[in-house]
């Protein structure tokens, strides 16, 4: 699974340590994921996108369907 | 840019207070099983009641490590309940394997010695801290 979550972290000037306090997860995590080694659950997914106010698809994309 | 709406880290405060607490529980576990090991011979000179005692609080010990082994499971992440339980079911699985093997090497006679459950636990831990190095350094 892709995501963007690098890219939207970027553009808000947040670092992973600060994105992972306000996901509840660990910085390694956030890393991972935005590594795509690990992907999240749906529910962390749906807590990123509340986040950052977009929606579950825009941040998270399925690679075989893209 | 956007501000982040809070700067708290209940989260990290909480999972590292549970590492404690499950670190307190793993050492009184410990300690409570060296008092039943070794208290009989060296302190109280077998007497029953007092041995029965020493078994029975480190039992209760015991179990509360468990309970606090489950909480800390519980409030880690889910990237590191993975590794976790991944690291578990590895562990679990060689123990279970190669426990059965041993205990057969004796009754084959292919070893002269009893089989002990220590080798196993330290065969199992092993494997567990091989398998959580292993859990973190794939999602490094």
């Amino acid at each position: 699974m892709k995501n963007r979550l690098k890219v939207l972290r970027a553009e808000r000037d947040w670092t992973q340590a600060q994105l992972a306090t306000e996901l509840e997860v660990s910085r390694q995590t956030v890393n991972a994921i935005e590594k795509g080694k690990f992907d999240p659950s749906l529910p962390l997914a749906f807590k990123a996108a509340r986040l950052f106010e977009m929606a579950i698809e825009d941040i998270f994309q399925d690679e075989v369907a893209s | 840019m956007n501000d982040l709406k809070t700067g708290s880290n209940d989260w990290a405060a909480s999972s590292a207070s549970n590492i404690v607490r499950l670190g307190c529980w793993t050492a009184a576990w410990v300690a409570t099983t060296a008092l039943a090991a070794f208290g009989p011979k060296l302190m109280w000179n077998f007497d029953t009641l007092l041995t029965i005692l020493a078994v029975l609080i480190n039992l209760g010990v015991g179990f509360g490590m468990i309970v606090a082994n489950k909480r800390c499971l519980k409030g880690m992440d889910e990237m590191h309940q993975k590794i976790f339980l991944d690291a578990a079911v590895l562990s679990l699985g060689v123990g279970l394997v190669c426990g059965i093997s041993y205990e057969l090497l004796e009754d084959i006679r292919l070893i002269p010695f009893q089989p002990a459950i220590p080798h196993l636990i330290i065969l199992m831990g092993l494997t567990f801290l091989a398998g959580i190095i292993a859990g973190h350094r794939k999602y490094q």
